[in-house]
């Protein structure tokens, strides 16, 4: 069986769109340096997230009585790739527009929906997924995090780590088990939607390797949600986090992180490439053309209503690839000592790609997850 | 692509699997021409797929066109179909008579045609290497600089001198010499330059590249479900699932790049069928690899179909422009629009 990736239908309405989006960054993006638009969606700025709010680019494709506007799937398409390709600070609101409000809008409660989306579409209310334990991390199945039902709500204790953001989010989307009997590795999990200011919620900072503060464990110690905190079914949190996939691994996010470096790489290589240059801009070129027309096939699977998310995980994997080969051509075509400290941009986002290309083919699901789901989805077991 | 090209796929898959066989194929290897087979794929109408309504063809655009190439080249269709499609467009464009058979362009690798206007028709003399299929074409479809400009020149075989040659799927690749006069009738000026011509070459590879991979998918899957070692199917081994994941990206990358080839013929933007081809050519090299590797002993053998594909896609990645040649195009291309415009330059409708 091979995988099908219908061609992108074209959308007039999004590339009309596009201009004005770029009219928008000429006079609104953060004045930034090279380094600082690497993997923009790392990078946490409410006043610009509240920016992009008043245009109406959050929660662009919900409905509209939940403060969405009910655009297709490509003119939300076309206006994250230009924010990541511009390299603008979209990381503040990035989950909760991505998947935490499509996850409210498809499991959620009436009231859940109404208290939170406009929040969201605002760019005041920002999300923290709360999946990865300590002994937990590509074997999802195995979290031991336990909410247990008691009086008036459940009671939590557990321990998540790698939270992103977990320090500045509102809300977490919470994954723990909720049925400690049952043989079935996939039932008895749930979901909630848990208010970051709930009492007994500890949040520890963990310094990544570039000395920054991204991400977090975050210590649950009988943390009393109310019932209306549970999000979806009880017992169905597998399922519900399974369909979440296709969202979070088929945009242009998932081969945009290094692009910073690779337009530098382009101001340095100046006007008159040698072949080598040439070839090496060609190729990478060549790749993006190619992941960009997947991920917007993608996009128009979404729309349709079909969950495609062996598509994405092929999306993601050859996206992440490229993203990682990135520094390892520019450090071949132009040399530089890579140095967060260079006044030169190109020393400093190469020095800034390097060292966050790990996490690339990490966060999101790991080559070798993503790997084996491609292999399961062509027939193998 | 629409219903259209949904339709042409599935007459060609229809055609090719009723007519082409494990003896066509190894007939065609040893140099005989399948004449049944073309007989048939010419009665389809496929052949002229590219060919204006106006010359009689079924004026398609590139995006279904192609579709038809990706067929073939799952097929491991051994005619000059996208050849003759070619040929039978810049004919129709150029307002010549488009001959019947099967038809081959040309330069296709190296060489050069000069064509000046002697008494009320034409003289023409030069070379080309490696011209697909020629000595089974009916007719040549030869790209000349001249005087006015290009010309495009339909000539007959005997009027060319041949060396006969292959790629390394035993496809004809054939050198050929003309010094001849020709007919004014069946000399125009050229809808396209020579660099025009490569671009079409390359769109037509990438088409049948991405087929051809597909195939390898097709069989290595299927392969690595029933190949049983140490007990169980090798499909269940973790290094294979994940090889068979790899090819499964670079299948489908190669089809998303026949989608930009398609769109760069039909919107004229040159560098998208650059870049088509490019990447197309990089899924070659290592879907042949992995699909080899996957399969052990028996996909080294002659025997096995697997070598139908994987020394295709070794010719066809070099055909046309390797990725090298069209990586250079892109590069320069994007180094052109510039550091702040490199993002324009790729989302460029
Ligand atoms: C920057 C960053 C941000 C993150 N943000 C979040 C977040 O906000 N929320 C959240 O919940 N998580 C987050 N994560 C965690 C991320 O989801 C996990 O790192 C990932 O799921 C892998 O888990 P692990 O790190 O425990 O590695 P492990 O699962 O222990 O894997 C270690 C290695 O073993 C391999 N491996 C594991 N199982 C198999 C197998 N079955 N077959 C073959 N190989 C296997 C893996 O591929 C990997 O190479 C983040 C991670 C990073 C790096």
């Amino acid at each position: 069986m091979s995988l099908s990736f219908a061609p992108p239908p074209p959308s007039p309405a999004a590339e009309a769109l596009r201009a004005e989006v770029r009219d928008f960054l000429k006079r609104e993006m953060p004045d930034l340096g090279p380094r600082d638009r690497l993997d923009p969606w790392s990078n946490w700025d409410e006043s610009f997230s509240r920016k992009l709010a008043a245009q109406g680019w959050i929660g662009m494709t919900w409905p509209k009585q939940y403060g969405g506007h009910e655009r297709s799937a490509f003119e939300r398409y076309v206006v994250i790739e230009e924010l990541l390709a511009a390299g603008a600070p979209v990381g503040a609101h990035w989950i909760a527009d991505r998947q935490s409000g499509p996850s409210l809008i498809r499991f959620g409660t009436e009231a859940q929906r109404q208290a939170i989306l406009p929040r969201i579409a605002a760019g005041e209310c920002y999300f923290c997924i709360g999946m990865s334990e300590p002994d937990s991390g590509s074997d999802l199945a195995a979290a031991r995090t336990r909410a247990t039902a008691v009086q008036g709500g459940y009671l939590v204790n557990g321990t998540k780590v790698w939270t992103s953001g977990a320090h500045r989010a509102n809300f977490m989307i919470l994954f723990c088990k909720t049925d400690a009997k049952s043989d079935d590795r996939h039932a008895g999990a749930s979901q909630f939607l848990v208010d970051m200011q709930t009492p007994g919620i500890e949040v520890r900072p963990i310094i990544d390797m570039k000395g920054g503060h991204h991400f977090n464990e975050v210590v649950f110690k009988d943390v009393l949600l109310p019932e209306e905190a549970l999000l979806g079914k009880l017992g169905d949190g597998w399922r519900q986090v399974t369909g979440e996939l296709a969202y979070e691994r088929s945009g242009p996010e998932r081969f945009l992180s290094s692009f910073a470096l690779l337009v530098e790489l382009v101001r340095a290589i100046g006007p008159d490439p040698s072949d080598r240059a040439a070839e090496a801009i060609g190729r990478l070129s060549a790749h993006i053309l190619t992941l960009r027309r997947l991920s917007r096939s993608i996009a128009g699977m979404l729309e349709a209503g079909q969950d495609p998310a062996i598509e994405a995980a092929v999306v993601k994997d050859m996206g992440n690839v490229l993203e990682q080969e990135i520094p390892e051509i520019a450090r071949l075509v132009i040399a530089a000592e890579p140095d967060l400290g260079s006044a030169e941009g190109y020393a400093a986002v190469l020095a800034q790609t390097v060292m966050s290309a790990p996490s690339f083919s990490l966060r999101g699901g790991t080559r070798e997850i993503l790997r084996g789901m491609i292999a399961r989805g062509l027939g193998l077991r | 692509m629409s219903e259209t090209s949904d339709l042409l796929r599935a007459t060609a898959e229809r055609l090719f699997a009723d007519h082409l066989h494990k003896e066509t194929h190894e007939a065609a290897e040893a140099g005989t021409w399948p004449a049944a087979l073309w007989a048939a794929v010419e009665e389809s109408g496929l052949a002229g797929a590219m060919t204006p309504e106006a010359a009689g063809g079924a004026g398609l655009e590139a995006s279904d066109a192609l579709v038809v190439l990706n067929v073939a080249g799952h097929a491991r269709l051994p005619l000059p179909l996208a050849e003759t499609m070619i040929a039978g467009h810049l004919l129709g464009r150029a307002g010549l008579k488009v001959a019947a058979g099967p038809l081959t362009i040309a330069p296709a690798a190296g060489g050069a045609f000069a064509a000046r206007r002697q008494g009320a028709g034409w003289w023409i003399e030069g070379e080309a290497a490696r011209v697909p299929w020629a000595r089974h074409a009916a007719g040549l479809v030869l790209l000349a600089d001249s005087p006015d400009g290009p010309v495009l020149a339909l000539v007959n075989p005997d009027q060319v001198s041949l060396r006969p040659g292959t790629n390394l799927a035993s496809e004809p690749r054939d050198t050929i010499t003309i010094a001849a006069t020709l007919d004014a009738g069946v000399v125009a000026p050229s809808p396209v330059d020579a660099a025009g011509l490569r671009r079409l070459g390359a769109a037509m590879r990438t088409a049948q590249i991405a087929g051809a991979v597909r195939f390898l998918l097709d069989l290595t899957i299927d392969y690595v479900n029933t190949r049983v070692q140490f007990g169980k199917p090798i499909g269940r081994f973790q290094a294979i699932q994940h090889m068979l994941a790899v090819m499964a990206e670079h299948s489908a990358a190669a089809e998303a790049a026949l989608g930009l080839a398609a769109d760069g013929l039909d919107a004229g933007r040159p560098v998208l069928v650059a870049a088509a081809k490019a990447r197309a050519g990089e899924a070659a090299g290592q879907a042949a690899a992995i699909a080899h590797q996957a399969h052990g002993a028996i996909g080294f053998t002659r025997e096995y179909d697997l070598h139908r594909a994987s020394r295709r896609l070794w010719a066809w990645r070099d055909e046309f422009g390797n990725e090298a040649e069209w990586q250079r195009v892109v590069g320069r291309a994007a180094v052109a629009a510039g550091a702040d415009d490199l993002w324009t330059f790729l989302t460029a409708a």
